[in-house]
């Protein structure tokens, strides 16, 4: 056992290092995601990584991937998490990008890899649907087969910025008859078809993100069902267990961390820094052993999945991230005090009173904390994930 | 041992009830809360009209003649419709602050404009570096010939956009964190040198940020003590510490039960979710959080009258189980209700960002054990 890095890794590191710094897009410095004028703002970063090969670098390199070790992807997700670069949108090339690659034909994968590596065609995910969310596979969104085109009828739900997206990755149903698992396919649908529409959903922090996506009669062509009829909630499973390198987390809340200490430095409790005060420290400290823990469970599965080992460790890795993840809003939360109160507007507001008082870091704080509540619902909650490892590790 | 309200009292809570129920819906309230100025005028009038806004006053102040018990009641039930207008800072706080040592002058003048309506306050009392603790204040009222000169600011002034006065703590003496030289002013928005920058809350309500320059005090507007008003400020708030721990049981009671109702029919493995028993046993544990929060708000609210060292550790043990209750019913309720508790457009969202502030307003659950610590 040995966890250095060899000197190869470590000179990797400093290009990266390098390769950030001077090429951190100025337009989206310092702003959150919440902040983004629109959808140039989402892609700053995408664009500078495409033009440097890095956009992919959990693809095969046949198909644009960097052919980097399992340790150079980790440290590279986490000089990026360090850094505070912005978050490469999953729904293209973590998600609909391998299944793909992975089991589409020469001629999909021509018309669709290079696009959602340069960014220019923008994915969303159809899974979710009202009456179908921890229960995916009972899914009601039919696609009935006429000449060479399918007829898609239904309604998804918690569609990520689907309101930018060009084209949406669906699963369907395709044979109502079949057991549930069986009768589902995979489809891509051009979001400009007639019969899609989009509408927004506001969140409890008042950020439109989600999107209620509707598709009345829309003709799809054949050409675009991936694989095979029928064989849709394979490939949905090799996408829901296929990017775990970074569902932890942990990169992303060790800048946290280091946020949430200096906010809590400049924090004043009694004239003296919240950071000395013996409760709020502890309670950082209990939040980074957490961390650390866990970053050592994700190297752990890294080494295993090195190995060729692929197991349901993924779901320790969402309960732990997410909880952690949770844990941090909380604590920056409490160490504001009352400048969790105000309200910071969204563009969509349309309120004339834009004025948000307090330190900078306060700002968002609360609606922050509210938000990240989804973390332990979307991507197969923490109840189903617990689930899994009843089932799937314990046997029982 | 007597826990049963008199009939009087279950009158009360009826009427408000009735009020919540009719006029206070959640539809109603998300039309309040987007409107420009934040707060209904008609519902503060409805309230003079049901008697609400004279519930703690004497009878011959015009009020009700009521105790705690009548302001637990009335803010239940409030809690049970998140009310936005300003009951806690007028009727509470000022209230509090004028039944308790109110000049004879300031109370002939103020009460009856609370009991009718005509006057709403909200209660400035902290700083930006001060967090929770009630005196450390970089406010300072000055002596200035028969009166005073005050400077500073006052930061998140819950309701301050909807008030008339402000109450407003404020150094006379002694250094920053001394407990010796506080003092409480009743401070008219109107004045030369107060200016407010007004934004929404998180939750739903409206507050400021009021600077203070060079504002010409008389000496009546001086409520208690001079140099000693830290005692009374810790009586009023703790007494706002019962009335918000009433307001959270409402408010959880109501998450409590959307939770059950549906979990009880949002079906999913072909079965109500409310079948799986991890998610019947956290339902027992929001119950549970609730109970103990109730048995909670009785307790601060039956000891509010005794000994200043038994009133302050019953206000700390209260909002330390609130804090923790709330946070616990509130995230498990969003938790069990999956994505659509997470929007805006159910009602639940809004009353975990409720329990959320309640947590924060005159020190969190970390504050408060300290505090009770300290006590015992």
């Amino acid at each position: 056992m040995n966890i250095d890095y060899t000197p190869a890794d470590e000179a990797f590191r400093q290009q990266v290092k390098a390769f950030i710094a001077e090429n951190y897009p100025q337009s989206v410095r310092g702003k959150s995601r919440n902040e983004y004028g629109g959808k140039e703002d989402f892609l700053a970063w995408h664009k500078v990584l495409h033009k440097q090969g890095w956009i992919a670098p959990s693809w095969p390199e046949q198909y644009g991937g960097t052919g980097w070790t399992a340790t150079q992807k980790y440290i590279f997700g986490e000089e990026c998490a360090l850094a505070d670069t912005p978050m490469v949108l999953p729904f293209g090339i973590a998600m609909v990008g391998p299944v793909i690659y992975t089991f589409a034909t020469e001629e999909q994968k021509k018309e669709h890899l290079p696009k959602i590596l340069s960014g220019e065609r923008w994915w969303c995910q159809g899974y979710s649907e009202p009456g179908s969310g921890s229960d995916l596979a009972s899914l009601k969104t039919s696609a009935v087969r006429d000449g060479d085109h399918y007829i898609v009828n239904g309604q998804k739900t918690w569609t990520t910025l689907a309101q930018y997206a060009d084209w949406i990755f669906c699963l369907v149903r395709t044979d109502p008859k079949a057991k549930q698992q069986e009768g589902i396919s995979f489809l891509l649908i051009d979001m400009k078809s007639p019969g899609v529409s989009v509408r927004p959903i506001i969140t409890m922090d008042g950020a439109h993100e989600v999107n209620e996506v509707f598709l009345d009669n829309v003709k799809v062509p054949v050409k675009n069902l991936i694989g095979k009829e029928n064989e849709g909630w394979t490939y949905a499973k090799f996408l829901l267990g296929h990017e775990r390198a970074g569902i932890a987390g942990v990169a992303r809340s060790k800048r946290g961390v280091e946020r949430l200490k200096k906010l809590a430095a400049a924090e004043q409790d009694g004239g003296k820094p919240l950071l000395d005060d013996p409760m709020f420290s502890r309670n950082i400290a209990e939040l980074q052993i957490d961390l650390l823990s866990l970053e050592f469970t994700e190297l752990r599965t890294l080494a295993n999945e090195s190995k060729g080992g692929h197991g349901p460790e993924a779901s320790i890795l969402k309960i732990k991230g997410t909880d952690i993840q949770q844990r941090l809003t909380e604590l920056t939360l409490e160490a504001i005090a009352y400048y969790g109160n105000p309200y910071r507007p969204f563009a969509h507001d349309k309120m004339t009173n834009e004025y948000v008082p307090g330190p900078d870091y306060s700002h968002g704080a609360a609606q922050n904390y509210f938000l990240t509540r989804r973390t332990t619902i979307y991507g197969g909650s923490s109840e189903i994930q617990r689930n899994i490892i009843a089932k799937m590790v314990l046997g029982l | 041992m007597d826990f049963s309200f008199t009939e009087e009292q279950t009158l009360l809570r009826n009427s408000v009830q009735k009020f919540v129920q009719n006029d206070y819906t959640f539809d109603n309230r998300r039309a309040i809360v987007k409107s420009d100025t934040g707060w209904s005028h008609k519902n503060w009038m409805k309230f003079a009209e049901l008697g609400l806004l004279g519930a703690p006053f004497t009878e011959d102040q015009g009020g009700l003649g009521g105790g705690p018990i009548e302001t637990m009641i009335i803010m239940e039930e409030f809690g049970r419709g998140i009310v936005v207008e300003p009951y806690l800072g007028t009727v509470v706080l000022a209230g509090g602050f004028l039944r308790h040592a109110g000049s004879k002058a300031q109370q002939e003048k103020f009460i009856p404009e609370i009991v009718e309506g005509k006057r709403v306050f909200a209660f400035a009392f902290a700083e930006p570096q001060g967090r929770y603790n009630l005196a450390d204040l970089a406010v300072t009222a000055k002596k200035s010939g028969a009166g005073y000169t005050l400077n500073g600011h006052k930061a998140v002034v819950i309701g301050a956009p909807w008030a008339d006065h402000l109450i407003v703590t404020a150094r006379t003496a002694g250094g920053q964190r001394d407990e010796k030289g506080v003092s409480v002013f009743i401070v008219d928005k109107k004045a030369k040198g107060v200016s407010c920058r007004d934004y929404p809350t998180v939750d739903g309500l409206r507050a400021s940020e009021v600077t203070f320059e060079n504002v010409a005090l008389g000496a009546d507007a001086v409520i208690g003590t001079v140099d000693n008003g830290l005692p009374l400020v810790e009586r009023v708030v703790d007494e706002g510490i019962a009335a918000l721990s009433a307001e959270a049981i409402g408010g959880m009671k109501v998450l409590n039960d959307a939770t059950v109702e549906y979990c009880k029919t949002r079906k999913q493995f072909g079965v109500p979710i409310g079948k799986f028993q991890v998610l019947q046993h956290r339902m027992v544990d929001m119950f549970m959080n609730y109970e103990q929060s109730v048995s909670i708000t009785y307790m601060v609210t039956l000891k509010l009258g005794e000994s200043e060292t038994e009133r302050k550790k019953a206000a700390s043990a209260a909002k330390v189980q609130i804090g923790k209750a709330g946070r616990f019913v509130g995230q498990n309720a969003v938790q069990l209700h999956g994505g659509m508790g997470m929007t805006d457009e159910l009602n639940v969202g809004h009353y975990f960002k409720r329990l959320t502030m309640i947590d924060t307003m005159f020190g969190n659950v970390d504050h408060h054990l300290k505090r009770y610590a300290s006590l015992d």
